[in-house]
């Protein structure tokens, strides 16, 4: 056991302030009475109720949701499917190019990826709106899904899937039926990681957006350049709610998912 | 009443079920499989011998159809498997690593491939009954892989493995993972399950005392080829290789010069002492190269100089191995050969009449040694 120590304390103390105290203060403030923003006027939660009467708000979450169910459903089967035949195939020539290319979005940064996008989508004269922040995000957040599954993947017992072929399944049976609901916890915290990712996406979704499209963090930016109102904070803290569920989740199915399957798997096999 | 000894591989009439035709498989630089040919016929119990990195595995994965040989042919059934899938083949395997699926209650994983063939429920749930009951697991059956114990599981592998009635059934290493008792009990059972469902066994081990007990034949291996296929009796009593003989069970070999004379072969093998005197079917020219190989328990070892003995020589004791039943003796000769002789331990508590550093003598029969040419 570590003793206790003065400094350890402090640094983490100021540490976590440094990530966490704006995000408190938005908070508190999203219960403010008083119309202005710094200002405390005592508790109140009008402005949540002055959120659920703004249209422009709720149309704003109606199309960030679609947008989050569509794009991380895309990317987590397109993810999948990539981290499966990278980890699967073996070695084929251009396999590292391959790989390196599925996680390049990962460091990319965003501007770039929004503006390429863009000028695709201008390339091949779709009409921007729902559809191509859905494309848009599914690029983005496969990558994710992709490093997910892939990592769980790499411990997968091989002869699981040949036993599956021996006993006559066909390589998509055998996929179907023993490797997807052996990975499924990997699956589905990918998605909920695409979710998250795509629900608070302001840069990509900005440059793919149209008229008929407007998401939540973009209608969140542009009402704040008119000034920061109390419902701005009450929708922000919806947000960390909805966003910290998720990662943590994601995170949760992870780990304990994965601990338990790795254990029932290790089980499964003969004891060493 | 006399029970027909079970030898199809001796009647050139029978089909083999198994035919490898100059099978040869690589990868990359390395040659697992070099050119082998070899048939094995229906209702056997064949075991692949040899140690890790012969080739034996491969093999077994040809067969189920993981690996594609790259020239040769290999039929089953008189037909050829090359654009076979493993879905595809009245084959099935039992895993090393027995690859229950996790997720699976034991009943689901045995009835996978019953489902998969599209099979009506009553019929799967007959079967996977009857499995369950050949393998002892009837109490088990809702059980998921990871609450059952080693033994267990590997019992659900077979079952599994088993369920399609395959015609030919693949076991990779089955037993290695079990301790001695239980190890000995399933081959027993193996060697049961086998001749009740009359299923044709293909079995991969490196376990010599395995392939010895449960097989009809044992094919012994190394660097990709076939050195020698017999029964267990005719691999231990006439191996036809130093390597085969060393690989089964404990041996002695003394190389020296052949000297033919008629039936019997006389080895030249130190100078001062007599010939080793054996008996050979196969021609030996004179002064050719020569391994006398005798079983330890074929020595047999004395203080009194034995006097009808055909093969004697003298030595001291420099080792003694009690092992219970019985005690291996190791003899050094003067001129530096260590000779095992094994006796068996008849009597309870008896003195032992020979102890470490005894001059004894060590003689055996002209017929209780093969002689190899390599």
């Amino acid at each position: 056991m570590k003793r206790f120590s003065w400094f350890n304390a402090t640094s983490l103390t100021l540490g976590f302030a440094f990530l966490y105290v704006p995000m408190i203060i938005l908070v508190i403030y999203s219960f403010n009475a008083s119309k202005l923003v710094t200002v405390w006027a005592g508790f109140s939660t009008q402005w949540y109720g002055e959120l659920i009467r703004n249209e422009e708000f709720l149309n704003a979450a109606w199309v960030t949701i679609k947008v989050a169910v569509m794009s991380s459903t895309i990317a987590t089967v397109l993810g999948t499917m990539a981290a499966y035949v990278l980890v699967r195939a073996g070695r084929f020539s251009g396999r590292t190019l391959f790989s390196g290319m599925i996680y390049a979005p990962l460091v990319m940064p965003e501007v770039i990826t929004g503006l390429s996008l863009l000028l695709l989508f201008i390339g091949i004269g779709l009409d921007r709106g729902v559809l191509t922040i859905v494309l848009a995000h599914t690029t983005f957040s496969m990558c994710y899904v992709s490093v997910v599954v892939s990592s769980r993947l790499v411990s997968f017992d091989k002869s699981l899937e040949e036993a599956a072929l021996d006993l006559g399944c066909s390589p998509f049976e055998a996929f179907r039926l023993v490797t997807l609901p052996i990975i499924a916890p990997a699956v589905i915290s990918g998605w909920l990681l695409a979710f998250t990712l795509s629900l608070d996406d302001l840069v990509i979704a900005s440059f793919t957006t149209g008229p008929s499209a407007t998401t939540l963090p973009i209608k969140i930016f542009s009402a704040v350049r008119l000034g920061v109102s109390p419902e701005i904070n009450a929708l922000s803290t919806i947000m960390i709610a909805i966003v910290t569920v998720g990662v943590i989740t994601a995170s949760l199915i992870t780990k304990q998912a994965a601990v338990r399957q790795a254990r029932d798997e290790r089980m499964a096999e003969r004891p060493a | 009443m006399s029970q027909t000894v079970f030898a199809p591989w001796e009647n050139p009439t029978e089909k083999p079920l198994i035919q490898f035709k100059n099978v040869t498989k690589r990868f990359g630089d390395f040659t697992a499989i070099d050119d082998l040919t070899q048939d094995i016929f229906a209702r056997e119990f064949f075991a692949l011998l040899g140690p890790s990195g012969c080739g034996k595995t491969t093999m077994m994965r040809m067969l189920a159809g993981f690996e594609a040989p790259t020239q040769g042919q290999i039929f089953i059934a008189g037909q050829d498997m090359a654009k076979i899938p493993p879905n595809k083949r009245a084959v099935n395997m039992m895993f090393q690593s027995y690859a229950l699926f996790p997720h699976l209650s034991v009943w689901e994983n045995i009835a996978f491939g019953l489902k998969r063939e599209g099979k009506d429920k009553d019929t799967i749930a007959a079967r996977v009954e009857e499995m369950l009951r050949l393998t002892r697991l009837s109490k088990f059956a809702k059980r998921k892989p990871h609450q059952i114990s080693g033994g267990q599981r590997q019992r659900v592998a077979l079952a599994r493995s088993l369920a399609k009635a395959p015609k030919l059934l693949l076991l990779d290493e089955p037993l290695g993972a079990l301790d001695k008792k239980l190890r000995q009990d399933t081959q027993f059972e193996l060697m049961d399950i086998q001749e009740k469902t009359g299923t044709t066994f293909v079995i991969v081990t490196h376990d010599q005392e395995e392939a010895m007990t449960v097989a009809s034949r044992v094919a012994v291996m190394d660097e990709g080829q076939i050195i020698q296929v017999a029964t267990p009796a005719q691999i231990y009593e006439a191996p036809n290789s130093v390597y085969v003989a060393d690989f089964i069970g404990d041996v002695n070999i003394i190389s020296g010069r052949a000297k033919p004379n008629g039936e019997k072969v006389a080895t030249q093998w130190a100078e001062g002492q007599p010939d080793i005197i054996g008996t050979t079917a196969t021609k030996f020219d004179a002064g050719q190269e020569i391994h006398f190989a005798i079983r330890p328990e074929k020595v047999a070892i004395s203080t009194e100089e034995p006097q009808d003995a055909a093969n004697r020589v003298r030595g001291r004791v420099l080792d003694i191995a009690y092992l219970g039943n019985i005690s291996t003796y190791h003899v050094e000769l003067p001129t530096g050969h260590v000779i095992k002789a094994q006796t068996a331990n008849t009597r309870r508590l008896s003195r032992r009449q020979i102890t470490w550093e005894d001059p004894v003598w060590l003689s055996w029969t002209d017929t209780a040694g093969v002689l190899l040419e390599r």
